[in-house]
């Protein structure tokens, strides 16, 4: 039996790592995902450890928040270790056509995907505007890869830079309604409160989520990651979802654990 | 009308045991868009487990590779997926259990009848969780035990799902037959291995898992045909079907109905799209009915 590509692990070099903020870090590969969507994902193998999934921040890189024993043991590693990587899989954010007006909405580490969003947004001539919220001005991911892209507006709870508060708190004063794709990923509190005021706004339609669920097979095949009461599965008919497709589901209500038990959020 | 142990399927293609089976919005979504005649739930056990650590599935050349280690929320948290699958599915709901013992096979039965399962599946054939599955369910006493003490404690029809991973699988089969089944299942995957040349690593979380897809056709066609043979009870065919030609053939070998798992990874319609192309083929053949082609094989002489 020979591995297939895509759905057995390939060995990924670590050819550079780069400090994003004090818990997040972006390790550079030597493997090129040329045909990624933004917000597709790759099965992160630390072998002997765990398999994850991770957002590409770029065709080359995974930028990671140190939250577990899997990516405790990724951030010990160093230029020129390896890991074992599969993907790209699931359905990403669709892409604007030219002269289209985009508006980003990124918290912490969710802005890994949306960067390559906004780069991709802007070649294609589309007008991005960024919502960029993070705890406090050093937890702030790829500000500088927003603003070459668009304009950028930031929120931090503490205050430490941009506005005091949270991402909605920006949000709320924009006018939403001149915007063709609201693009969202971020803690799933920040996103069902985004949710919230995007279909108080009726403009739930053309609104995009990245969701996170616990995986196992990653493949759409076990079952492990499917939400209520749709039934979707976040590994494969996910992760990004549109807003419609998340209406009466359990987003920012609960998740479920390894064993299938539902946690609330 | 096709009825299978007394349960009235829509079609004879069923769900897997072990996919898409972990909620139940899932099962109501394989049942409604998939076409799924009959859905069996993830194999539920006396308490929660979280499973082994990932990779837990990889896909191989001729099917996939998969460790999954028995992951469930146990029986009173399941309790309430069950209940949304029998409420909304609008097809037979089978409860796959499992346990390390007979009376925690019963205990789990029990536990689950207040969600109105249609049936019992009981998941002797794991190849990789240890206490489980094919631990016990490479022992005929034990399965016919275990067969037992499920049937003693519910009305409901029970099926016994068997591991290829034995010398003989029909004197596993005879085993739960004499325990009372009212079928057997199989088969559930062969014992594999998959091993990352560039750091030496074996892939699976677990090391070592079961295989199943295409590569696993043709032992349970010859699982089923052996079983059919030795058994007087339904034998259900479950083993790299992917396609109404692969379910036509496990039919011919004695499978009253066919099972899919890892081909929902192609498409989550596989289910309606086997049961039209068994149908066509039943008209093209002039056979009157999908009974027709159960065993037809051994009559080939």
């Amino acid at each position: 039996m020979f591995p297939l590509d895509a759905t057995f692990p390939l060995n990924a070099t670590i050819i550079r790592i780069t400090e994003e903020s004090p818990s997040v870090r972006t390790f550079f590969f030597d493997l090129n995902f040329e045909t990624t969507e933004p917000g597709q994902f790759v099965m992160v193998w630390v072998r002997g450890v765990d398999e994850v999934p991770m957002g590409l921040s770029r065709k080359n890189s995974i930028t990671v928040q140190k939250v577990g024993e899997a990516t405790s043991k990724l951030f010990a590693l160093k230029e020129g270790d390896s890991f074992g990587l599969r993907g790209p899989f699931g359905r990403g954010f669709s892409l604007p056509s030219k002269g289209e007006k985009i508006l980003i909405i990124a918290g912490g580490v969710g802005a890994a995907p949306l960067a390559p969003y906004a780069e991709s947004a802007n070649a294609a001539s589309s007008e991005v505007h960024t919502i960029l919220g993070a705890k406090s001005a050093e937890e702030l991911i790829f500000e500088e890869r927003f603003a070459a892209a668009g304009k950028v507006y930031i929120s931090t709870d503490d205050g430490s830079k941009g506005t005091k508060g949270f991402v909605t708190d920006v949000l709320s004063g924009l006018d939403i309604s001149a915007c063709d794709r609201i693009t969202v990923c971020g803690p799933e509190l920040m996103m069902a409160s985004v949710f919230r005021l995007l279909e108080d706004r009726k403009v739930l339609g053309k609104a995009e989520f990245s969701l996170h669920r616990y995986f196992k097979c990653g493949m759409g095949v076990c079952g492990a990651c499917c939400i209520d009461r749709s039934g979707l599965r976040v590994c494969k008919d996910g992760p990004v979802f549109s807003g419609i497709q998340l209406l009466d589901s359990e987003l920012g209500r609960y998740t479920r654990d390894a064993s299938g038990r539902r946690i609330k959020i | 009308m096709y009825t299978l142990t007394g349960l009235k399927p829509k079609n004879p293609i069923i769900l897997a045991a072990g996919i898409l089976g972990t909620t139940g919005a899932s099962l109501c979504r394989v049942a409604r868009e998939g076409g799924a005649g009959a859905v069996v739930t993830k194999s539920i056990g006396p308490v929660p487990k979280t499973g082994h650590p990932n990779p837990s599935m990889v896909r191989l050349d001729g099917g996939f590779l998969n460790a999954m280690g028995l992951p469930n929320p146990s029986y009173p948290d399941f309790l309430q997926e069950l209940e949304i699958a029998k409420k909304d599915s609008g097809v037979p709901v089978i409860a796959s259990i499992f346990g390390g013992t007979a009376a925690e096979f019963s205990e789990v039965a029990e536990g689950l009848l207040p969600g109105k399962p249609d049936a019992f599946e009981l998941n002797v054939s794991c190849p990789h969780a240890e206490g489980y599955g094919a631990a016990v369910g490479s022992s005929p006493c034990l399965v016919e035990a275990i067969t037992a003490a499920v049937k003693d404690v519910t009305n409901l029809p029970v099926w016994v799902k068997l591991t290829p991973n034995v010398s003989d699988i029909t004197c596993i089969g005879t085993a739960a037959e004499s325990g009372g089944a009212d079928a057997v299942v199989a088969i559930n995957t062969l014992k594999g291995m998959a091993i990352d040349i560039e750091s030496g690593y074996p892939i699976l979380g677990n090391r070592s898992g079961g295989l199943s897809g295409k590569a696993v056709k043709p032992v349970a066609v010859k699982c089923v045909y052996d079983l059919y043979s030795a058994l007087e009870i339904p034998v259900i065919g479950v083993g790299g079907v992917t396609s109404w030609k692969d379910a036509v053939e496990i039919m011919m070998a004695g499978a009253s109905a066919v099972q899919v798992g890892s081909a929902v990874y192609d498409r989550l319609d596989i289910f309606s799209e086997i049961s039209t192309g068994i149908e066509a083929f039943l008209r093209r053949k002039s056979y009157s009915d999908v009974k027709r082609l159960i065993g037809l094989s051994h009559e080939m002489v």
